[in-house]
């Protein structure tokens, strides 16, 4: 019997994780202690657990920096750029879900300690999920990840658009599960192991049972799946009426977390397992992309209900992701189209949560308030909130000064490399910059309404929400005006087999 | 006991029996609009991936895809936990498990 | 030969209780079908070799997930599930669906490159003695897949966590009432 050893767990390197994850479960007890009233106390010692683990992810990436990636618990899970990345994406993330939650839970009535334990469980979910390196990692990742959110969702119960939107959101994510372990036990069978390396050693030669027919059809349906957790379409459906119903805060949370998640499964599986079929993958996914985009740029245009407006941009995006994802299976654009699908989930988490953030300055006490009328005169009485929303709706169309320029300028880069010989990727690229022209309608009508409509422009920013929508709005610039660090970082974030 | 000498069937003989368990378990979640029954046909989808599971492991000889289907048997309870507490919830509000009623937002 | 007739017999009541759940119009019936379905699957287990799992399949599976089932059902008094008429789209799409995922499966299980990996496995060899059993599945569980097994940890954990938020209900303190008054709005 092979006991697993101090140094084959690499607890250092897997620390982040570690520290988050158990600083959930402390907190779960904690929380106990903490009466309703003061449970804003949860949500600042849920701050801190997220800075713990943020500097332990800190320190891990100076140390990657001299010795490159590592595995951890044996060979489960891989420390390497692409996971340090998307990590430090998800503890931002989280971090700023945390703010969008403080004041807005209690102003709902529907403050409760386990908000923020939640939302700590989901995120070292989401940490895992970058470094799995095991499909059973993989798995487990997404549950742990999709469960709390399941719970969030529903968190405004009894409010019926709440509960409705959990059960929705459970239902296809269960069914979305089923296919993904169906998908990976036969590629399990037809490649005679689970661990990601091994998979793409069994399809290229030989392993213990190679046999590629299974696991191409396994490889399908784990695409079903994650195009499930991505909402790519044609599995989309679920999405606009969840992002409407969950409490605001959790659909900020769950459109940038839970999407950069399944995406970081997306990229880990398909470019580690399967390049080997990647002529089979890259058409579907290009395809997907493309559908994706169109359906979720057109169907925004006649939303005027902004939460479920954002749920087809979201769709949308994750188009543009994809595209990404398909360039990314010829070995000479890899590195780039990687970087450029993190870097692009990094301006689209610190762009949306801002929007929403504006959302739910807007969002009155009874869920209503957020229809695009009730943006109309907003720059008059509120100024600085006007110009923030402005900033977010260019940066989501891809106009400059912005993070999503350089976010979808990136992308594309990649995507024509790519579309040398490959009239697909060529087409699905032209289709990406058409349909941000398309995305262009609905997004400036929101700026329109704030500058030339006369309307009362209510708005109420509490101090956290503030601090928030500033950090936001300040990230969606400086990412825009001065990408090079950033995007320095996102050329390191690359795929490694194992340490 | 009954063993592997008394129930020597091909391999391919059990992933067709998962591959029609699997089908029968997608026709349920999509023809059914019962929250209850389809919850119980992603539980025969989940079934027919162990069982696929355990029958390539055998064929392997390997102990990996035993310990993936106590995995997945383990996520289900998890799973199975979360949706009844659903399904209880949104019966408090709606006296109704039918998912056709769930449409208080538009479209 | 005896292990195919009992493969097709046990294979036939598998697949038969499944569609007795998918037409059944009883809650209750549905989750009976089931759990003959999960005994059947149990029966399977046994027979390659998992013997730990088949009791795990029978203990949780077909009972605690099952019991917990029908108890929801009965606590709910929602047995009824009659077949819905309403199937707008959804039926033609199902079946061209399962159609399609049962036609690509039977295929690839029957082309001969398939077939060639998946003949009669071998049997268990004398030093693989003890395969499937509960000291093999707990050796392989808490050495190589540590990180797993933590990662269920957590989740049982947030399962638990879940349900007490879903269900625990602080400030309607008369919900029978209101739930009532409610449920008329939506009516009227």
């Amino acid at each position: 019997m092979n006991l697993p050893t101090l140094e084959s767990i690499n607890l250092a390197a897997s620390l982040p994780v570690l520290i988050l994850a158990g600083w959930a479960c402390l907190l779960t007890a904690i929380d106990l202690f903490i009466s309703p009233e003061r449970k804003h106390w949860t949500a600042w010692l849920a701050v801190l657990g997220l800075l713990a683990s943020g500097v332990a992810l800190g320190f891990e990436a100076v140390a990657y920096s001299q010795r490159g990636a590592v595995s951890a618990f044996g060979d489960m899970a891989v420390v390497d750029g692409f996971a340090l990345f998307l990590q430090g994406v998800f503890l931002l993330s989280a971090f700023l879900g945390i703010l969008l939650a403080l004041n807005y839970l209690p102003r709902h009535n529907i403050e409760r300690g386990e908000y923020y334990t939640l939302l700590l469980f989901t995120t070292s979910g989401m940490m895992l999920m970058a470094m799995a390196a095991d499909l059973i990692v993989v798995f487990l990742a997404l549950e742990l990840l999709s469960l709390p959110l399941y719970v969030l969702s529903g968190f405004a119960h009894p409010r019926l658009d709440s509960e409705e939107a959990a059960m929705k959101y459970f239902l296809l994510g269960a069914f979305a599960s089923g296919f993904l372990v169906y998908g990976i036990a036969l590629t399990y069978g037809g490649a005679g192991t689970t661990l990601l390396s091994g998979v793409v050693e069994a399809l290229v030669g030989g392993g213990p049972a190679p046999n590629p027919v299974l696991a191409i059809v396994g490889m399908g349906l784990i695409l079903v799946g994650l195009g499930f957790k991505v909402a790519a379409v044609p599995f989309h459906m679920w999405t606009p009426d969840v992002y409407q119903g969950a409490p605001t805060p959790v659909t900020a949370f769950m459109s940038v977390g839970a999407k950069a998640g399944g995406f970081a499964a997306l990229l880990r599986v398909f470019l580690i397992a399967f390049p080997a079929t990647g002529d089979t993958w890259g058409v579907v996914i290009a395809i997907i992309a493309a559908l994706t985009m169109i359906l979720g740029n057109v169907v925004a245009i006649s939303q005027s209900n902004v939460k479920r407006m954002l749920a087809y941009s979201s769709i949308a995006h994750a188009g543009y992701v994809l595209v990404a994802v398909a360039a990314a299976r010829y070995p000479e654009v890899e590195p780039l189209a990687v970087s450029a699908a993190v870097f692009y989930l990094l301006t689209y988490a610190v762009t949306n949560l801002g929007a929403f953030a504006i959302v739910i300055a807007l969002e009155r006490d009874d869920g209503t308030g957020v229809e695009v009328e009730d943006f109309a005169g907003l720059a008059k009485t509120r100024p600085w909130l006007a110009i923030a929303m402005t900033l977010f709706m260019l940066s989501l169309t891809g106009i400059p000064p912005s993070a999503g320029m350089v976010g979808k300028f990136f992308v594309f880069q990649a995507a024509v490399q790519a579309s040398v010989g490959d009239p697909l990727i060529l087409t699905v690229t032209i289709i990406g910059v058409l349909t941000s022209v398309i995305s262009a309608f609905y997004y400036l009508r929101i700026p329109v309404m704030m500058y030339f409509r006369d309307g009362e422009g209510q708005a109420n920013v509490q101090p956290a929400l503030g601090v928030a929508l500033a950090l936001t709005a300040l990230a969606t610039f400086l990412l825009g005006v001065v990408p090079a660090p950033f995007l320095q970082m996102a050329r390191h974030a690359l795929l490694t087999l194992a340490g | 006991m009954l063993n592997e000498t008394v129930f020597l069937v091909p391999t391919s003989y059990f992933v067709i029996l998962s591959a029609v368990l699997f089908s029968i378990g997608v026709a349920g979640v999509l023809l059914r609009r019962n929250a209850i029954l389809i919850f119980m046909s992603v539980e025969l989808m989940l079934n027919a991936a162990n069982l696929a599971f355990v029958a390539f492991a055998r064929s392997l000889l390997d102990q990996g895809g035993q310990v993936f289907v106590f995995f997945v048997m383990t996520v289900a309870a998890a799973e199975v936990a979360i949706g009844l507490a659903l399904i209880v919830a949104i019966f408090r509000s709606k006296r109704s498990t039918d998912i056709d009623e769930l449409n208080s937002m538009e479209g | 030969m005896p292990g195919v007739i009992l493969f097709a017999i046990l294979a036939l009541v598998a697949i038969l209780s499944a569609i007795g759940m998918l037409t059944s119009t009883n809650a209750v019936h549905a989750a009976l079908f089931l759990v003959i379905n999960l005994a059947c699957i149990a029966v399977f287990f046994l027979g390659l070799s998992a013997p730990f799992l088949a009791m795990v399949q029978v203990t949780v599976y077909a009972g605690a997930i099952m019991v917990l089932f029908l108890f929801v059902i009965m606590l709910l008094g929602a047995e009824r599930v009659p077949l819905s008429s309403r199937l707008r789209w959804q039926a033609p799409l199902a079946i061209a669906l399962v159609l399609a995922l049962l036609a690509v499966t039977l295929l690839v299980a029957f082309s001969p490159q398939v077939q060639g990996n998946l003949v009669n496995p071998r049997p268990v060899p004398p030093e693989a003695q003890g395969f499937g059993s509960p000291q093999a599945v707990g050796e392989t569980l808490f050495a190589r897949y540590l990180l797993p097994f933590q990662m269920v940890g957590l989740l049982l954990l947030v399962a638990m966590i879940g349900v007490v938020v879903l269900t625990k209900d602080e400030r309607k303190p008369t919900g029978h009432i209101s739930e009532n008054a409610q449920a008329s709005d939506r009516a009227a």
